[in-house]
């Protein structure tokens, strides 16, 4: 029974990890139709503006309040990254699919080689605060505190970002625009500003992805934000391209299963397991669980 | 003569290599219905959606589209909308997983009163509807919120596409019963195949024939033209009389 509960535990936080990464790119593919494959990099900017926030910014630090101040600064970056992305380099490639691929793929790559090339290949040791590598006891199971931490923050995302969408004006152009954008603009919307914002929405949530994902890895590297994001796409496409209460069930699905799986199983097979989950999903509902509206 | 509150001159749309409007030019008076007719495929849509901005991106326009003194081509949508340009789309287009209050709501423009009153009079089911979602209204429901939607603000030109299409004789008549309210206020280019309606509400006509401009003039002229209307909207009499 321990062990169920642990292994639920810390599905759940690793579903934390792929819901923080997954609903900022299931709002931008929705609503703008960008496939962002540098959304990764937004979590790596997180993740090292965080660690080096943690031992060079005043008032920042490695554990109580000075570690709030870290990640804060961490999402910070990553905010002000993935708008510039989307200004800088996104806007103008609207509606140019093809470009668009290119353009992110590229900018992934590059985002690696320049934090390679700044801070080295190597994982670095992550600002870990005392709590976090603590464990709390759940009905005799012995939980990580950082997946705990992981699993409170993406139900604060979740809930955040549903206040956002069901009682904002923005909002209200989010949703509309992942259903019909150009009915949008037809109604004087300037639907650009919104790109901007979930871009920056998705954007802040992939980089505390990065910072609180590294406190629970207990370290940084340049590549995590692509492997990651490989599962995050799964979540994507298994919620619903535009909904992000289907990517929350999607993440929580696909966390429990390759936990599970890999547990029980050879370690590996949950991360086949999600594929066929995938497959399964495409096959009998390929709109996904929650299609493509965005549910508030 | 009135200025026209719209002038279209040599108007070109090419999309995806198909020359789909070859130098349309026509004008619509500042009051009144006036209507685009044509058979399937010659161009109606095509022509509402370039004044309006929404040519797709791969295609090309070429030509002169003028709101009084202002030039309406290579402006964004939104823009033009703003500017006093109301569009009800083909098919409604109707927010399906927004509330009916929700998608008003959508069409309030910044730093003006949104008039729910005129359109809770003209659609007093909308203000009972309102938590309802728009997906779950009947067809011609969701044809009184698209309208509704843009009578929410002033607007110094309507396009309105076939908002008729595939209603219920009861409805079509209650659509029409309240276009005909709307033109006595602002002036409407309406795309219609229903010549019952058409009859009912129009003034001036443009007939379209593979993409450009095969007539022009009064409507009920036309109308009354067998003729005419066979060889341009391949209908006889009865249909024109229905």
């Amino acid at each position: 029974m321990d062990t169920i509960i642990l292994l639920t535990l810390t599905g759940l936080g690793l579903a934390a990890l792929y819901f923080l990464v997954a609903s900022g790119l299931s709002l931008v593919f929705g609503l703008a139709d960008v496939l962002n494959f540098a959304h990764g990099l937004f979590l790596g900017v997180g993740a090292y503006a965080t660690w080096w926030a943690a031992g060079n910014l005043p008032g920042a630090g490695g554990d109580g309040f000075g570690f709030v101040v870290a990640v804060a600064f961490g999402v910070l970056a990553g905010t002000l990254v993935a708008v510039l992305v989307e200004l800088v380099l996104i806007r103008p490639l609207y509606s140019r699919t093809i470009e668009q691929v290119l353009v992110t793929v590229g900018l992934s790559l590059a985002g690696v080689a320049l934090l390679q090339a700044t801070w080295g290949a190597d994982a670095r040791t992550f600002p870990r605060p005392e709590w976090t590598r603590q464990v709390t006891n759940v009905l005799g199971a012995n939980v990580p505190n950082g997946g705990l931490l992981l699993i409170v923050a993406a139900v604060l995302v979740l809930g955040a970002i549903l206040t956002f969408l069901r009682w904002t004006r923005y909002g209200l152009v989010i949703r509309a625009g992942v259903e019909n954008r150009e009915m949008v603009t037809a109604l004087g919307i300037d639907v650009r500003k919104a790109f901007t914002l979930v871009f920056a929405i998705g954007g802040a949530a992939a980089a505390l992805a990065g910072a609180l994902g590294s406190v629970y890895f207990g370290t940084v590297s340049p590549g995590q934000g692509g492997s990651l994001l490989i599962f995050a796409f799964i979540v994507v496409v298994i919620g619903g391209m535009g909904s992000v209460v289907g990517s929350a069930y999607a993440a929580v699905a696909v966390g429990l299963l390759q936990q599970f799986v890999n547990y029980y199983g050879t370690s590996g097979l949950g991360d086949i397991c999600v594929v066929g989950l995938l497959a399964v999903v495409l096959l009998l509902r390929p709109q996904g669980i929650a299609g493509k509206v965005a549910t508030a | 003569m009135t200025e026209p509150v719209l002038s279209v001159a040599d108007l070109s749309v090419r999309i995806s290599g198909l020359h789909i409007l070859q130098g349309v030019s026509f004008t619509v008076a500042p009051t009144g219905v006036t209507v685009l007719l044509g058979r399937n495929g010659v161009g109606k849509t095509t022509t509402l959606r370039a004044i309006v901005g929404l040519t797709p991106r791969a295609g090309e326009v070429h030509g002169t589209i003028r709101m009084g003194a202002q030039s309406l081509l290579a402006r964004p949508t939104h823009r033009l909308v703003r500017g006093g340009l109301g569009y009800v789309p083909e098919d409604r287009c109707v927010f399906a997983g927004l509330t009916v209050a929700e998608n008003l709501r959508l069409a309030e423009r910044r730093g003006t009163t949104p008039a729910y009153d005129r359109v809770y009079a003209l659609f007093p089911e909308l203000d009972r509807r309102g938590r309802q979602r728009a997906g779950s209204l009947s067809g011609g429901q969701q044809q009184m919120l698209a309208i509704g939607r843009v009578l929410l603000n002033d607007n110094r030109l309507l396009l309105i596409d076939e908002p008729t299409k595939g209603l219920a004789p009861k409805v079509v008549t209650e659509v029409a019963e309240v276009l005909e309210r709307v033109a006595e206020s602002v002036p409407v280019l309406l795309v219609e195949q229903n010549l019952a309606v058409v009859r009912r509400l129009a003034r001036d006509a443009v007939v379209l024939a593979a993409g450009k401009v095969a007539w022009t003039g009064d409507a009920q002229e036309l109308l009354l033209e067998t003729g005419l209307t066979k060889s341009l909207l391949g209908v006889g009499s009865a249909e024109v009389h229905h």
